[in-house]
This record gives structure tokens, sequence and C-alpha cells, in this order.
């Protein structure tokens, strides 16, 4: 009994800094105006360098930090080697992608930024979240006859 | 200081910070930098339905779900008491064009004129929030990721099928912002 308890502590200490990584990232979603609909349609516009510096400084960062950590073989905080699964190409990536796309440009936002929306004080956006949870349900519920 | 932080952040400051989230959750705990996945989770826990898709242990992918909840909590923190107390600055071409959909609200990072509650029982409004959110998830979940777990994630982990997915997210956004949200707005 007394074990368990621990361990369901141990558990939740594990994820509460998932959530306080959350909490900054939620922030520079903010402060960015990267979870603006108007920013978004300026980047489909063509209309402003913003969020394509974003995007490519976040890659550009993200690139070289996962290089470092092949390369000098760091490990996590816990002393595990560090493993990123491979993504596997399929169609789905395709024709996915397109359709996220058409989502991205007329809600102004990809999944994550829905949540900071939400944070925002746009409590109407919890519709369109809801509406994605659907459309992800959906996908699974069609998903053995979609081409993949 | 704090007058400085409630001013909106430059991209050379916020693209690297969101970059380094990728080298912070593998180490911490070895995991892929990814957001909508979690709305597969909610699926798990919440609807799944017997669909074979949504059948396997959510729980263990926990940390994806405070991830978010986190992301929701910092949403009320950079509005909050980090809040950009002026209008947002917005490209005037951009400005120019939307005064033709009645858009001329820009005290928000939504524009509220075409996103609110009363909106969302008109055609636009339905289209604009639920029917887009509604593609959102079905194609991030095809496409197997978003903009966080494809383009920054799988990029920066250089693989290919992450490229191509980031290419027709974008292709994607261009078809329907140019050629068919102008007649969404016009509704």
């Amino acid at each position: 009994m007394g074990y368990k308890k621990i361990d369901l502590e141990s558990k939740a200490y594990q994820n509460v800094k998932y959530l306080i990584v959350g909490i900054l990232f939620g922030v520079i979603f903010v402060k960015s105006e990267v979870i603006s609909w108007f920013r978004i349609q300026e980047m489909f516009r063509l209309q402003s360098f913003h969020m394509y510096g974003i995007i490519g400084s976040a890659v550009l960062v993200g690139m070289i930090s996962v290089w470092l950590i092949k390369r000098l073989k760091i490990k996590t905080i816990d002393g595990e080697p560090i493993r990123i699964s491979p993504k596997k190409f399929n169609k789905g990536q395709i024709y996915g992608g397109l359709i996220f796309g058409f989502g991205w440009a007329i809600t102004g936002a990809c999944p994550g930024p829905l949540f900071a929306q939400i944070g925002t004080g746009a409590t109407v956006v919890t519709v369109t979240l809801l509406s994605a949870i659907a459309g992800t349900w959906f996908y699974g519920y069609l998903r053995e006859r979609l081409p993949h | 200081m704090l007058e400085i932080l409630k001013q909106p952040w430059p991209w050379y400051i916020a693209g690297p910070l969101i970059g380094l989230t990728v080298p912070t959750l593998l180490l911490l705990g070895n995991k892929s930098f990814g957001i909508s996945s979690s709305l597969r989770h909610i699926c798990a826990a919440c609807v799944p339905a017997k669909i074979p898709f949504f059948q396997y242990n959510w729980r263990k992918e926990m940390w994806n779900l405070f991830f978010v909840a986190g992301i929701l909590l910092g949403g009320i923190v950079g509005a909050g008491i980090l809040g950009n107390p002026n209008a947002i600055v917005v490209s005037p071409a951009l400005m120019e064009e939307l005064v033709d959909y009645g858009i001329t609200n820009y005290n928000n990072l939504i524009p509220e004129d075409i996103m609110n509650w009363q909106s969302l029982f008109t055609v636009k409004g339905f289209f604009l929030m639920a029917v887009g959110g509604f593609l959102v998830g079905f194609g991030t979940r095809y496409a197997g990721g978003c903009t966080s777990g494809h383009a920054i994630m799988g990029l920066s982990n250089r693989q290919w099928p992450s490229l191509v997915a980031t290419i027709c997210f974008m292709i994607g956004g261009f078809i329907m912002a140019n050629l068919i949200l102008p007649y969404i707005l016009l509704l």
C-alpha cells in the first residue's frame, strides 16, 4: 500500500515538469502571437516574415540540439539514452497534411494554439477544440478505409 | 522588465525558445515534442468506442495531457500578467483586405468580429470554428502529426516524411487562405 502511494506521487511529480514546460511554452505562444489568427493569415498571404522567422529559427535550434544530443550521446536527467522514433512515410502525410493545412488557415490555429487561445479567454475556441477532437475521433473511426 | 515582457516578443526570441522545447522534452524524459497526439489521447480516454486506433494505454502518455494543460495555463499567464495592453499590430495589406469582411477589431489575437459565441450559430461562424476545427483534428491525425510533431520535431530530426507533411500543410494553407477562405468570410 505504502509503496503504491510513493509510486503514484513520483508519477505525479514526473508529469508536473511537463506541465511547467507547457506553461512556459504557452506564454511564448501568446507573447510571440503565434496563436494569432491574424499572424497565420499574414503567413499564408506572404504579408509578413514573422511566422517564417519563428518556424525557421525554431527548426534550426531544434536541429542543432538533436544533432548535439546524438553526437555527444547526451542522456536524459534520469540517465536513459535518448531515443527518437523515426517517422515512417505514408500517403496520409500528403492527404492529411493538405486537410490540416485547410483547417489551419480557417481557424488560424494548430492544435497547440487552440489550448493557448482558450487560456487567453477566447472561450468560444473550446468549440474549435472539441471539433478537432471529433475530427481526430472520426479519423480513428474511418482509418481502415482511408488510403495510407 | 515587466513592461518589456508585455510587448509582443520578436521572432528571433520566440523561435529559438520554441526550438529549445525539443531538447528540453528529450532531456526531461525522452519525450518527442508533439501536440496533436493529445487529441488522440483524449479520444482514447473518453470515447474509445472499441475503435482499434484508440485501444492503447493512454495513461502512459499522460505527460502529453499535462503538457497541453500547461499550454492552456500559459495562455492565461500570457494574456493576464503579461498581457499586451495595446491593439495588436497587423500588416496594413491584411487590415485593408479584412475591412471588406467586416473585421476591424484588433483587441484580441483572434478576430472577435467573426469568432464569438453568437457567430457560432451562423453559417460563417460554424465554418470558421466547427468545420475548421474538425479539419485540424482529422488532418493532423491523418498526417500523423501537426506543426510541432512534424514541422518542428520531425524536421529537427531530419525526417523526410515530416518535410513532405510540412510542405503539404503549407500548400493546404495557401490554397485555403487565398482561394477559398475569402468566400467563406463573405458569407
